[in-house]
């Protein structure tokens, strides 16, 4: 689907994705989908007999991330109908920075990113894909340890920023792809790369600095 | 200086960041213990198992001793597989061994260890382990030294921790470097001599062994190929940049208006033949009083 991004990550999908319905994945138990918004609102106005995944919403003190670990580890238990059940599971995180606005620490949402790489990464060798938001110029203590911690946790970084100069209607942004893998062997030199991008239709271009299309 | 990093004992901080990862010379040290015959003990935190052994033959994986809290660090399964009393039991478990050879005890990483134990806990754990080869045991057994390296992230903490943690460790190792080339500047506080600030660039190799190195290469910067000839500017203008001789000749014999030069002193200083005094014609108004006293008489220069 992004095969330029495909290329700068030097990863090749195994089949080449036409396009995804993401209705009929839910259906057959493919995407799972906490939808945070409208969880928060059941917590209040039901009555719970086990625990929510948002449980921390109504503890007094700041609390942890357990349940919503539960949560997710329920959701990646294999159905127990006997076919196959999903391989290599993928957890996308949108987005953690509404987390720490909600009242957690930064060391309990780190505590959570961190058993749920022990789950999906270690345990069932899938992915993690966390976004979080840079407070940049703001002063942020609590935001800035999650960004870093998080980032010590990572093997890949996608830092996408604006442009130092302002807005531009053909360069959207600047995207900096920091690899922290060293066991593998690339060299020192390509551990970091920065491109500009353009924000398409379906996709998005990207291109060395200074080159997009409309500048040269 | 980098490879005799263990030669003392005592704490061995080293301080990564994002950019600059830690982990890999942090393995870099622990294959040169085991490979020097020292039992290694591993508190993994933040990686798995799978991946700190990543890359070490054999025979140093069967030489390190890794305590797995990646798993299950706050006891959330209660499976009752997690190891009991946490980080912070093993640690202190380390301070009691049995065992007097020396040992390197790695810390992976002594950053998790802050985010979730207090600071004073953790200082006086570490003091207690790091000093273990100070206090021999009553029946006079030589104690073999401790090494404790504590892979700490410094984004992550704040002055106060961070000064703590610096105050306990005999050294300190701050990694960093530029276009890829990754350096260590290493501070080293010695009983009784003075502390020594260096830095050492290096790379890790694939095995995890380490290569000193001696700096950044300039080639490595980009330059002009040096086959294209210097493009001359002044070669195909329309106007005319260059001076014959004799133009620069009177160029250079040009004074310059507000140039003082020595002959310029010198007719100023000559008094001028033509002008001896300077002469003031006035003419007085038929109202003008003219005094003839002299306004600063009454002052007594």
């Amino acid at each position: 689907m992004f095969p330029e991004l495909n290329n700068l990550l030097n990863t090749t999908p195994d089949r080449a994705e036409q396009g995804v319905n993401l209705t009929m994945a839910r259906e057959r138990g493919q995407l799972v989908f906490l939808e945070g918004l409208k969880s928060a609102v059941d917590i209040f106005f039901q009555a719970q007999e086990k625990p929510h995944p948002l449980q921390f919403l109504r503890e007094a003190n700041a609390g942890n991330l357990k349940p919503l670990f539960e949560f997710v580890r329920e959701a990646l238990k294999p159905v127990d109908s006997g076919e196959a059940g999903w391989t290599y599971p993928v957890l996308l995180v949108d987005d953690l920075s509404v987390l720490l606005s909600l009242g957690l620490g930064a060391v309990a949402v780190l505590d959570f990113i961190h058993y749920c790489r022990a789950t999906v990464c270690w345990e069932l060798k899938g992915n993690v894909v966390v976004l979080v938001h840079d407070s940049g110029d703001v002063e942020d203590e609590e935001n800035d340890i999650l960004l870093n911690g998080l980032s010590h946790q990572s093997h890949l970084i996608l830092r996408a920023e604006g442009l130092a100069t302002g807005f531009c209607r053909d360069v959207h942004g600047q995207l900096r792809i920091l690899w922290r893998r060293p066991s593998q062997s690339t060299s020192q030199r390509d551990q970091s790369l920065t491109y500009q991008y353009k924000i398409q239709d379906r996709s998005v271009s990207f291109f060395a600095k200074g080159m997009s299309p409309a500048v040269l | 200086m980098l490879d005799s990093l263990l030669a003392l004992g005592g704490l061995v901080l080293l301080r990564d960041s994002v950019e600059w990862e830690g982990r890999s010379l942090l393995k870099a040290l622990v294959k040169k213990s085991a490979l020097c015959g020292e039992q290694v003990h591993i508190l993994g935190c933040e990686v798995s198992e799978e991946e700190f052994r990543e890359g070490f033959d054999s025979d140093i994986n069967n030489r390190l001793v890794y305590h797995d809290f990646f798993r299950d660090p706050l006891n959330w399964s209660k499976t009752g597989e997690a190891l009991p009393g946490g980080p912070l039991g093993a640690l202190r478990a380390m301070c009691n061994r049995t065992d007097l050879g020396p040992v390197t005890i790695a810390l992976d990483s002594l950053s998790w260890l802050l985010l979730h134990l207090p600071c004073t806990t953790l200082c006086q754990t570490l003091h207690t382990v790091s000093h273990q080869d100070s206090c021999p045991p009553g029946d006079g057994s030589p104690v073999g030294k401790v090494h404790v390296l504590g892979l700490l992230h410094e984004e992550l903490h704040g002055p106060g921790p961070m000064g703590a943690l610096s105050s306990l460790a005999q050294t300190e190792v701050t990694l960093g470097g530029i276009m890829g080339q990754a350096s260590a500047r290493i501070l080293c506080r010695r009983p009784r001599q003075r502390p020594t600030d260096q830095t050492q660039w290096f790379s890790i190799l694939p095995d995890f062994s380490l290569d000193l190195q001696e700096g950044p290469s300039i080639e490595s910067q980009p330059h002009s190929d040096p086959h294209i000839p210097p493009v001359d500017p002044t070669a195909h203008l329309t106007f005319n940049l260059h001076l014959s001789k004799k133009e620069r000749e009177a160029r250079d014999n040009l004074t310059l208006p507000f140039q003082f030069s020595s002959e310029k002193q010198e007719a100023l200083l000559r008094p001028r033949p033509s002008q001896a005094t300077s002469h003031i014609f006035y003419e007085p108004d038929a109202y003008d009083d003219l005094d003839q006293e002299d306004p600063d008489d009454d002052l007594d220069i």
